[in-house]
């Protein structure tokens, strides 16, 4: 086990290394830099004054010197400071994390808690009129985009509520919180909830047919006992690799989300950065999501072994 | 002619009145204005930007030495009023002006405002500095001041190399406040100083901007909110159900357009909406050194197929304006009357004369149904460039002119048209004010940064600054609506229409004044209150 760990250290730096690459390549392939935005907003461009901006930001400089400059000051914990608001990245980003940390964790919460029971449930009862909503529903799950599903949410509390549930402000208490962050934490989970739920339908519907099951109910197991004791433990496997992948692919869901319902979190924040070409704040912050995907699927990797004792990380 | 400079005048006279704003009621005091912010502007210095982004929640912050009347909604010559400068005056040949400064007016930061301030801004802004702006993008605002001298700490005289009596205008702008001396440029971007009504406290990129009552403001009694906050609001339909629910108080200036102001008045009829000019006009703009838009007869021929009426309908349900440079009147103070207009080439009602003029044209250059000229119009990736560019491109393809477009991605756009790496563009152009010298210097002058088409006519600059150094305002209008005329008869940079913005407010909200002929102007705030 110690030595998979290592290993599987060791592939984790190499996997951000590739990333930091990626990252960094990608952002100067694509075309204009911040100065050329700082001179678009004011609709003419001076060539000497952007050529001193772009010294005064190390724009001029080579590219190798710019990553290994990049990369020195990240080791050293010195992000540097974003090209638009010229304030510290890290002042930048750190407050917007736990804000989209927040609805992320919601969104993951909200997918799991309606996602595994109704996809149980549509297994458990397939092919009745129950198994059929709960189909059709898991199906405009998958088919309706999330910028509607949130646009459409905000209209139905306009018309019917007379408010609009988006973010004008930082909520008081953990109350509010909770009550702000819980609809589009819904409107960003509902596709994934509905992953969720076609999966564990198709994984228990699977398990169900195993002789394991047949002989639980020939030895006259409750009908409970077999679905939850028997059945689902063996088909919740897939469900939590998915459950991995989502997590990680719930950035991209949030950038959306985020829009519409006014939320400054950190995915938003990230598209207007791309929009800027503020290369420290975007460098950084893929960075750090990156660490997250990583770190997450090592997690889900350790919990295999907890879920299936016959999984075995060997030395 | 001078019949007509008259009349104009006259009935400028008359509609002044229906230019003002209505009469007040018992204004109340106290309360937060909510305002939906459009996006996250780059940076809080209004002198460093080219955006309302900026202007609009800035101009709170500082003061000017002179302003448009705030309670008119033309911008005039003939309305500016004292801000910082109680009083002004001309000396006999205009060269010089003199402004006799207020007494006791404090900075946020408690320093004492001086003459030496003035001195300092316009310093900053002529280059002549010790700091230096990041990016100065009204430098040729100034083109004309040689220098700006200090007498005491309350006289300040202004230098202009000749006369230029829309200096004042230049001044008046919104986007001319006066900036302290003891603050860096830079620091102006992230927390700017100033010593207007509000004070700057917050700005969240993508979250908000924030300003508080200035309690020690010079105007007593002044400002009437104890603050603003400007909620980012970048998606559109968020922003029009954030109004309608209530949740913010003010639209954001200009922003939204005729569809949309429809859908507002429909969701809240309680809710108020203005269209006005917004003194920003789409227009055509041709390389003029990409062979063979080389020659002036292709160049005429893309102008005289433009369909003005067809774009303002699709667009605009009707409600915009068709003009020359200057944005036309009754709104606009310099443009060409409409008989004087239709007479111009393209600009008149028979759309399938004119075309089958420019068709004329290209046959002779050898073009025709067989042999269609391949081109690319260049516009910009956001709707507002886009929705007119489809419309241009079917309009060229009546000339034989089979056109494709050519996106280019917004960061792109400024730095593509300068350096002339286009054929054919749909572009915008927004005035910063409502006058000749401003427009004219900064679009169509031979060599300006923003003169994208590579436009140059000596003889037209010298008639831009004998128009700009004139006294006698009639003759100074007959003079704009020559130059004009010439700039549309020439094709320097075909107009296709001058748009309309909507802005929309809760009824509660009192004391805004919408400008009809400039957006970046009378944003001060100072007289706006809540009823309720």
């Amino acid at each position: 086990m110690g030595s998979y760990l290592v290993r599987r250290f060791l592939l984790m730096l190499l996997t951000l290394f590739g990333i930091s690459v990626i990252i960094f390549t990608l952002l100067r392939v694509v075309p204009a830099n911040i100065v050329d935005i700082l001179f678009d907003s004011a609709g003419m461009v001076n060539p000497a004054d952007k050529a001193k901006i772009e010294a005064e930001l190390g724009l001029d400089k080579p590219l190798p010197v710019q990553y290994t400059t990049w990369i020195g000051g990240l080791l050293t914990g010195d992000l540097g400071y974003s090209y638009v608001s010229e304030k510290p990245t890290v002042e930048e980003i750190a407050p917007r994390i736990p804000i989209s940390a927040k609805l992320a964790i919601l969104a993951l919460i909200f997918s799991v808690l309606f996602g595994l029971p109704l996809g149980v449930i549509s297994a458990v009862r397939q092919n009745t009129t129950l198994d059929y909503v709960l189909r059709v529903v898991s199906l405009s799950g998958l088919s309706l985009p999330s910028f509607w599903l949130a646009l459409l949410i905000l209209m139905f509390f306009v018309h019917y509520f007379g408010t609009i549930p988006i973010y004008t402000g930082a909520p008081e208490t953990w109350w509010d919180e909770l009550v702000l962050y819980s609809i589009p934490a819904a409107a960003v989970g509902f596709r994934s909830s509905a992953l969720i739920m076609r999966l564990t339908r198709s994984s228990m519907l699977e398990v169900l047919r195993q002789d394991y099951i047949r002989t639980a109910r020939s030895k006259g197991a409750s009908e409970n006992s077999i679905n939850y004791h028997h059945a689902l433990k063996n088909a919740v496997l897939p469900v939590v690799t998915l459950i991995g992948i989502e997590a990680a692919f719930l950035i991209g869901g949030l950038i959306v989300t985020e829009t519409v319902f006014n939320i400054p979190g950190v995915a938003r924040f990230l598209v207007e950065a791309i929009r800027w070409r503020d290369y420290p704040i975007v460098q950084n912050l893929v960075m750090l999501i990156a660490v997250i995907v990583v770190v997450v699927n090592f997690i889900v990797d350790m919990l295999y072994a907890v879920l299936d004792p016959r999984i075995k990380y060997a030395d | 002619m001078i019949r007509c400079v008259r009349a104009f005048v006259f009935a400028g006279c008359l509609l002044a009145p229906l230019f003002a704003a209505s009469p007040s009621l018992a204004e109340k005091s106290g309360g937060i204005l909510r305002v939906i912010h459009r996006d996250s502007p780059p940076s809080m210095s209004i002198h460093e930007e080219a955006t309302i982004s900026t202007s609009m929640p800035m101009m709170g912050v500082f003061n000017n030495l002179v302003m448009f009347d705030p309670k008119q909604k033309q911008n005039r010559l003939d309305n500016i009023v004292p801000d910082l400068a109680e009083s002004w005056a001309w000396d006999k040949g205009q060269t010089k002006l003199s402004f006799k400064l207020r007494q006791g007016v404090k900075w946020h930061d408690g320093k004492p405002f001086t003459a030496n301030d003035v001195k300092c801004t316009f310093d900053l802004l002529t280059g002549k500095a010790k700091d230096s702006l990041r990016k100065n993008p009204r430098a040729s605002w100034y083109t004309n001041l040689e220098s700006v001298s200090v007498s005491g700490d309350h006289e300040a005289v202004f230098n202009l190399k000749h006369a230029q009596p829309s200096f004042l205008a230049l001044v008046a702008s919104g986007y001319t406040p006066i900036y302290p001396c003891h603050v860096s440029p830079r620091d102006m971007r992230l927390k700017p100083v100033g010593t207007g009504p509000f004070k700057f406290v917050e700005f969240k990129a993508n979250e908000y901007i924030k300003v508080a009552k200035n309690p020690d403001y010079w105007n007593k009694g002044k400002p009437l909110l104890d603050g603003i906050e400007y909620t980012i609001i970048t998606s559109r339909s968020t922003a029009v159900l954030a109004l309608v629910a209530g949740k913010a108080d003010m639209s954001f200036p200009f922003d939204w357009r005729i569809p949309i102001i429809k859908d507002v008045r429909g969701q809240a009829p309680n809710v108020m909406c203005e269209i006005v000019p917004s003194n920003v006009t789409n227009n055509l703009i041709v390389n003029r050194e990409s062979p063979p838009f080389d020659n002036a007869e292709i160049r005429k021929a893309l102008a005289l197929t433009l369909d003005r009426k067809a774009f303002i309908d699709i667009l605009d349900e009707g409600q915009a304006d068709i003009g020359g440079a200057m944005l036309p009147p009754p709104e606009g103070v310099w443009g060409m009357p409409k008989e004087m207009l239709e007479q111009l080439p393209g600009y008149g009602r028979d759309i399938k004369k004119n075309r089958d003029e420019a068709r004329a044209i290209m046959q002779k250059l050898g073009y025709g149904p067989d042999k269609k000229l391949q081109v690319k119009v260049a516009t910009r990736n956001i709707p507002v460039y886009r929705d007119p560019a489809v419309i241009l491109i079917d309009q060229l393809k009546e000339i034989y002119v089979d056109a494709e477009m050519d996106v280019v991605e917004t960061a792109n756009w400024h730095a593509k048209v300068t350096r002339k790496d286009y054929q054919v563009g749909l572009n915008l152009t927004g005035n910063g004010i409502d006058d000749p010298d401003q427009n004219f210097y900064e679009n169509y002058k031979c060599g300006s940064e923003r003169n994208y088409t590579g436009y140059c006519n000596p003889e037209l600059d010298k008639l831009f600054d004998k128009q700009s150094a004139e006294l006698d305002p009639e003759k100074r209008l007959k003079m704009v609506w020559d130059i004009d005329k010439k700039l549309q008869e020439d094709g320097a940079r075909p107009i296709i229409n001058h748009n309309r913005g909507g802005t929309c407010w809760q009824p509660h909200v009192k004391g805004v004044v919408i400008q009809v002929n400039s957006i970046y102007n009378n944003w001060r705030m100072e007289d706006a209150w809540l009823d309720k």
